[in-house]
């Protein structure tokens, strides 16, 4: 009783003595006030069960430390003679968990709510800093930190003693500081001052225009990448730049990126490819969706436990607004901490993302429970973060020499029961509850000078139920034990009356006495003894069973699907799945070839590893090629749409109309597998889509050619060696004519200033270009004599370069004929031609000149009068321009629409009287011309690429639907699965919303539903500014 | 209003001058050999139409017809063309804006909440850009329709043809349009993109609402109140059952509560626009008779995880469950889409509700809907001789190529300033 009176004695006393307690030389700055009281007390902790790391456990060991340092772990551990001892027994020992993603004592930096007044084009903070206010990269954590007694103890109970401090604002967000989390002096709890770079494609508070959209963050970053080492490498600089050489230094730091999903962990591991750096990546938490393509990376990853709150279905239509996807994530979200260990991916755990820290260790239990192990779960929170930060010897273990920073369990960490009692971070202790509680458990006689009773004390420790007996009668007691050693008591001994009790406890006889005042006032004398042990079995909590899961499905989507087994699976195997037929026969269809001047009637087509391979009459496979048949009898065989502007299939914003151009953004950076519209559209025989940056800027991004391979990831989507492309635009949305009064800042406001734009970026592109080709000219050794430095790579002229080249090809969004003749000129003057002009409503007008140019028109069918610039529109322009001899497509521009390409294009036959032969090849062919990839898709002939659509009827009849869409010989949308996969889905959904609704009758705390959707984007949206905020269409 | 004018807003002024000028010169004309497609669901595959000054005459079957030749001004032999009444677009702002992005041209959207004293009417503008295009595509009649705040105006009836609203107008204030509070809606914002938010304003306005069709009820009691409120007058039809409420209601639960508005307050002839949701409450407007003005069915489903062609099957799910509907171009861009009508049935057809039907939706049961199918919506004796010539399918953009039109037993111009364009240009390059 005394030793533990002392150790609350010392805690009290731990503030005060902090600041002398750190190594036994070492020395502190600080003054003293009053003399100096250096204790280096030694502590021995014997009897404990000690995980002193995820490999090892002993059993009734010794770990002895001084100060901050462990002298001695182990089962033959020498008690040195002037230690404290404490005898631990049946308690567990752990090293303290370490956090590499938290925000402990840094000052949160929530921006007030933007208020916009007008573009903001050039950063705000004052200073030699970069042009962006989102590379924070000067930001340094630990010359901010602040000790924060009630979050640490927070994170302490949790069994958290180290954490990598750092602000997540930003794009670069400056360094992290690794601290412990005693009540201590900052001075003491920084362990290491920079200790990582943080990153992410957010740019958080900052006011800056630029980046609006994530293609816009990629761009920047990777920009800032390529300024940092073209300002290490230059010496006679025209700048100095506080943002650069900050992040300069960064670059000898890990770096840890904010991943937030599964797709932005890929689209990191692929800037760290280019760039050669491995990053460690702060998971979203759905990885497990992508889990083997995330293991082909080289990243490392924080895996957060912030698994999804069960959500309210009570109201059936509120239900089925809940995203399909969430509802499956909802199930499977658990599963993720072991998919990482499952696929020997390298991982530690986080607090980040939980709202409530305290739920951590029930999430962590959950994530055991399925399927992480206990090993990979202690070893994601102590060695695997001290790896990741290169403090592997001095943190995340209990080993001599190491910093003493461990807590103390009533039992396994992973029990549901257990308790953390006290946590020692850097030598100093918190205690959460006493260690060496008294076990009162166990049945006594109550003995007073008048009357006797039966008394029955049951639970653990010393805050036992207390039942008293009357003779036959039970009467529950109140029972209260202070640490202090002081207990009350008090029960109704008879119907009314009570009396009450004051005592201590005397150990040693098992007994409390004192004295105790019957309800008339009177005082008597007691002791209650202890008789015999409790008998009445222990209750543990049996550990939960891992229920059975939904499939993980690929995409995760709706009209995703599983994989024929769900464990295990390497990347290449959802390719092996998809690529089921290895032939492909097609018998007896109307073939629309696009090579000749009919359509061949009663055909087949055979595919063999998906190429067409033979265009004949009856053609019979080849017994051992297994083909898959399709009839096509009545049918219609077409190539595949191609959609030459398309939107969908983007992340986070189509435009980056912050600045006149914006030529280095990429929108192959942020596609989206997973938009449903890619399933939507293939049910509308779209087989390619070029996705399209916005036409907010005259130079907009460059674009991503994609197969709709529905299932496959954003790489795997990419169309195999398109050449590259870029958006240009023209007229009312580059000059913000409708974008309000505000909008009356950035150059060009009209389309004079437009043509001055492209004589300005090509004319400085020209420059560029020579430069580098006279710098890659020189040998290395005229380089090294005469100390030549590379340019700086300017990825916004690199690209304009490109198309000066001839190595990137301009899409431009155009409507007025003055604009669009314009545009031919400032090519014909740089040397090189317009590839397209897309929309090109007035095209009809320029027919001739565009011919003369060599552009190439991809226009709408019938749209007009939702602007000014398209008040001269008119549904001929398609038709007329093919007979002008220019190479013209429909293309979509919009989700819907797309599914519907060929009823667009029969308008063509309506409108101006092309041959539905001409008519077809306007969404198939010609798109393909256009994109440069006619040698590969667009027709149906040998050798060609097999993307191919079976139509219910002639494809340019309404009453057509596409019933196969088949993509590189494989079958992508079938008509007759989609019916199965409308069932599965429903099927899925109800299974999934009764358990939530069971959740709910279980009294588990539920969500209201909500749901994400992908925001439909056109040319003209921009981020960040909705559409349909009213609630009114 | 005066008594008067009163008058001829009930009974359309159009309807009678028209009358007037028919007296002059009622010309006979007998369309045949036709396949006409009455828009009842009757087809005759080679039939007679004829007409006699504004009116429908006769339309059959022309088997073991002797027909009388001299007994009409013309007779025109359509060669197996297809006849079809005049297409009517409903619920429709085409005719109150040129281009959507110059603000000096959309007069669609008053300022205030409650505004059923707005007309349509007067703003439309005759020589609109957009109506001639609409026209050239076999729509003859379209409901002008006011939009914004809870209750947006009246709309009224207008063919597309007219030298002045005066002239074009077939029923004047039809109807008033309310738009009923949403509870829920896909936003956007920038933390989780789009998203679905609750509307924080929705028992505000629902209670706005009932407060201002109590009073306006209770004021409608009163023949001549003291003192006269011009919005409470403007409701005096919804009331009595002279006007038609339409309702703009997309989901479910907004339908549901819509239903529950209108029976509380009897109003006598509710329509329900938009009805996205309307398979979800069949029974419900099937027991209350309410039907339904389908928005464009071009449209992607609201849920990832829905049919995908969940909007496009919606009228033959809703024709399969005796809902009455018609079809509209309702929705984004909808005056320029207005002329992609025929192919918004043509999609209906082909996901289920077959081809008479799909037009029925566009023509009789558009007519029904808006309470002129007495004059409109089919090709019978006594309507009026409104009526489109199509060479194929009108209902497929593949065979669809308007080559007539009648409206009112006159015939109508079908070129526009696109057509012109085109002419001018094919004569610059020399091109046919």
């Amino acid at each position: 009783m005394k030793r533990m009176k002392s150790f609350y004695f010392f805690s009290g006393l731990s503030i005060l003595v902090t600041s002398m307690l750190t190594h036994l030389n070492a020395q502190t700055t600080f003054p003293v006030n009053g003399a100096p009281h250096l204790t280096h007390s030694i502590y021995a902790f014997k009897n404990a069960t000690i995980h002193t790391d995820e490999n090892t456990e002993l059993k009734n060991a010794v770990l002895v430390f001084q100060d901050n340092v462990i002298l001695e772990v182990g089962e033959k551990a020498v008690i040195p003679s002037n230690a404290i001892v404490y005898d631990l027994k049946g308690k567990h020992i752990y090293p303290s968990f370490i956090d590499l993603y938290s925000e402990y004592g840094i000052p949160s930096n929530k921006p007030a709510p933007r208020q916009w007044n007008g573009p903001q084009m050039e950063s705000s903070v004052k200073g030699a800093f970069g042009w962006n206010q989102a590379i924070k990269a000067d930001y340094e954590a630990h010359k901010v930190f602040q000790h924060n007694k009630e979050q640490a103890d927070d994170l302490k109970k949790i069994g958290f003693g180290v954490v990598l401090s750092a602000a997540k604002d930003g794009v670069v967000r400056g360094s992290g500081t690794l601290v412990h989390l005693s009540d201590a002096n900052e001075n003491e709890c920084i362990y290491k001052d920079r200790v990582a770079g943080f990153y992410a494609f957010n740019k958080g508070s900052s006011t800056q225009d630029y980046p609006s959209s994530l293609t816009g963050a990629v761009a920047l970053l990777r920009q800032t990448y390529y300024d940092a080492q073209w300002y290490k490498a230059t010496t006679n600089k025209s700048e100095y730049n506080i943002s650069l050489e900050a992040f300069n230094q960064l670059q000898n730091l890990p770096s840890i990126f904010d991943g937030e999903d599964k797709f932005n962990a890929l689209r990191i591991a692929r800037l760290g490819q280019e760039l050669n750096i491995k990053y460690i990546v702060k998971a979203g938490g759905d990885e497990y969706q992508r889990i083997s393509e995330l293991q082909q990376t080289d990243l490392r990853f924080i895996v957060p436990l912030n698994f999804p709150e069960a959500i309210d279905v009570e109201d059936p239509y509120d239900a089925e607004l809940v995203a399909y996807a969430d509802l499956k994530h909802w199930e499977l979200a658990p599963t993720n901490p072991a998919a990482f260990e499952k696929n020997n991916m390298p991982f530690c755990l986080t607090t980040s993302g939980l709202k409530e820290k305290a739920k951590f260790l029930s999430h962590l239990r959950k994530a055991i429970q399925y399927g992480l192990s206990e090993k990979a779960a202690l070893k994601a929170l102590t060695t695997t973060p001290a790896q990741f930060i290169n403090m592997q010897n001095q943190l995340g273990a209990i080993k001599k020499g190491y910093f003493a920073n461990f807590f103390v369990s009533t039992t396994s960490i992973f029990e549901e029961e257990a308790n953390i009692l006290q946590h020692w971070t850097n030598g100093l202790p918190s205690v959460y509850k006493e260690v060496n509680q008294p076990e009162f458990q166990g049945n006594y006689l109550l003995n007073t000078s008048a009357r006797n009773f039966n008394v029955n004390m049951k639970g653990e420790g010393s805050k036992p139920t207390v039942t008293v007996y009357l003779d036959s009668i039970k009467v529950n007691a109140q029972f209260n034990y202070q640490d202090d050693g002081v207990m009350t008591m008090s029960f109704k001994y008879d119907s009314v009356l009570i009396t009450r009790l004051n005592g201590v406890y005397e150990s040693d006889k098992k007994t409390f006495v004192g004295k105790g005042q019957w309800a008339d006032g009177t005082w008597y004398n007691y002791n209650l003894r202890f008789q015999s042990p409790d008998t009445s079995k222990k209750t543990t909590t049996p550990k939960k069973k891992l229920p059975t899961l939904g499939k993980i499905i690929y995409p995760f989507q709706a009209y995703g699907e599983p994989l024929p087994e769900s464990s295990g699976l390497l990347r290449d195997q959802w390719k092996k799945f998809k690529n089921r037929y290895q032939a492909i026969l097609i018998k007896d269809a109307n073939v629309w070839t696009n090579e000749g001047d009919s359509i061949l009637k009663e055909y087949d087509v055979y595919v063999v590893e998906g190429k067409i391979v033979r265009i004949a009459p009856n053609i019979d496979a080849p017994a051992g090629a297994f083909a898959k048949v399709i009839d096509a009898k009545g049918k219609h065989l077409t190539p595949g749409i191609i959609d030459e502007h398309s939107h969908i299939a983007l992340t986070r914003g189509v435009n980056e109309g912050t600045q006149a151009s914006s030529a280095e953004v990429r929108m192959g950076d942020v596609i989206n597998p997973e938009d449903i519209n890619i399933y939507r559209q293939l049910s509308g025989g779209v087989t390619s889509a070029q996705l399209l940056h916005g036409s907010a800027n005259p130079i907009g991004g460059q674009s991503a050619i994609i197969k709709l391979r529905w299932g496959a990831t954003a790489e795997d989507m990419k169309f195999e060696k398109a050449d590259g492309f870029i958006k240009f635009a023209l007229g009312e949305n580059v000059k913000q004519s409708n974008w309000g009064d505000m909008n009356r800042v950035r150059f060009p406001q009209s389309r004079m200033g437009v043509e001055q734009v492209y004589n300005d970026y090509f004319t400085r592109a020209k420059e560029y270009d020579k430069q580098w080709s006279e710098f890659t000219k020189l040998s290395p050794k005229q380089i090294e004599k005469e100390k030549r430095v590379a340019p700086r790579r300017d990825l916004e002229l690199e690209a304009l370069a490109e198309i000066i080249n001839k190595k990137r090809f301009i899409t431009c969004h155009s409507y007025v004929q003055s604009e669009i003749n314009m545009l031919m000129h400032i090519a014909d003057s740089f040397g090189f031609k317009v590839n397209t002009f897309t929309h090109i409503l007035e095209g009809y007008k320029v027919a001739d000149k565009m011919k003369a140019h060599g552009v190439n028109a991809s226009t709408f069918s019938d749209w007009w009068a939702y602007k000014n610039e398209v008040m001269d529109a008119i549904p001929h322009n398609a038709a007329m321009l093919t007979k002008m001899g220019v190479v013209t497509a429909i293309n979509s521009d919009d989700a819907e629409m797309a599914r519907r390409l060929n009823q667009e294009a029969a308008k063509s036959v309506k409108y101006g009287g092309l041959s539905e032969i001409e008519a077809l090849k306007l969404v198939t062919l010609n798109p393909a011309k256009m994109l440069h990839l006619d040698d590969k898709v667009g027709s149906i002939k040998v050798g060609k690429t097999a993307d191919l659509v079976v139509w219910s009827d002639n494809p340019l009849s309404i009453y057509a639907k596409a019933e196969k869409t088949i993509i590189d010989g494989q079958i992508y949308f079938d008509r007759e699965e989609d019916t199965r996969l409308r069932e599965d889905i429903k099927v899925e959904r109800a299974r999934l919303v009764g358990l939530l609704i069971a959740e709910k009758h279980k009294g588990v705390k539920v969500v209201k539903p909500t749901t994400k959707r992908q925001r439909l984007y056109h040319c003209n949206t921009i981020e960040g500014v909705s559409e349909e905020e009213t609630g009114h269409r | 209003m005066s008594k008067l004018l009163k008058f001829y807003s009930l009974f359309s002024l159009s309807l009678l001058g028209s009358f007037l000028q028919a007296q002059k010169t009622k010309t006979h004309i007998a369309f045949i050999n036709g396949v006409v497609h009455v828009g009842n669901g009757t087809v005759y595959e080679t039939g007679i139409v004829t007409l006699q000054g504004q009116t429908l005459e006769m339309v059959m079957d022309m088997k073991g017809l002797r027909l009388n030749p001299p007994a009409y001004d013309t007779v025109i032999d359509l060669q197996g063309q297809h006849v079809y009444p005049a297409l009517i677009n409903t619920n429709s702002i085409l005719g109150l804006h040129d281009a959507d992005a110059v603000r000096a041209t959309l007069d669609f959207q008053e300022v205030g909440e409650f505004n059923p004293h707005v007309r349509s009417l007067i703003a439309y503008n005759t020589d609109n850009k957009i109506t001639p295009t609409v026209k050239t595509n076999g729509v003859l009649y379209t409901q002008v329709t006011p939009r914004g705040n809870l209750i947006a105006g009246t709309s009224s009836i207008l063919s597309l043809e007219g030298w002045n609203w005066e002239d074009a107008v077939l029923k004047a204030d039809d109807g008033i349009h309310l738009n009923f509070p949403v509870e829920k809606y896909m936003g956007w914002d920038e933390e989780k993109g789009m998203n679905l938010k609750k509307n924080k304003n929705y028992t505000e306005q629902l209670n706005k609402l009932h407060q201002f069709f109590s009073q306006a009820q209770a004021y409608c009691l009163q023949a001549t109140p003291n003192e006269k409120n011009i919005r409470f007058e403007a409701m005096r039809g919804v009331f009595s059952g002279t006007q038609r409420l339409y309702i703009t209601a997309f989901k479910a639960h907004e339908m549901l509560a819509a239903i529950q508005f209108v029976k509380q307050y009897s109003i006598k002839a509710p329509v329900i626009c938009g009805a996205r949701d309307a398979l979800k409450i069949a029974e419900v407007l099937k027991t209350s008779k309410i039907p339904v003005i389908l928005s464009r069915l071009h449209d992607l489903p609201d849920l990832e995880s829905d049919d995908i062609d969940a909007v496009f099957k919606l009228p033959a799910q809703l024709s399969k469950d005796s809902i009455l509907f018609c079809l509209s171009a309702y929705g984004d861009m909808e005056s320029m889409q207005s002329r992609n009508l025929p192919f918004i049935a043509g999609t209906a057809a082909a996901y289920g509700l077959g081809k008479e039907a799909a037009l029925t939706a566009i023509t009789l049961n558009a007519a029904r809907i808006l309470g002129i199918d007495k004059q409109l919506g089919s090709l019978e004796a006594g309507k009026l001789a409104s009526l489109v010539i199509s060479q194929g399918d009108i209902l497929d953009m593949r065979s669809s190529q308007v080559v007539m039109a009648y409206l009112n037993g006159k015939p109508v111009t079908l070129s526009n300033q696109q057509t012109e364009l085109y002419e001018k240009y094919k004569a610059k390059y020399g091109i046919k």
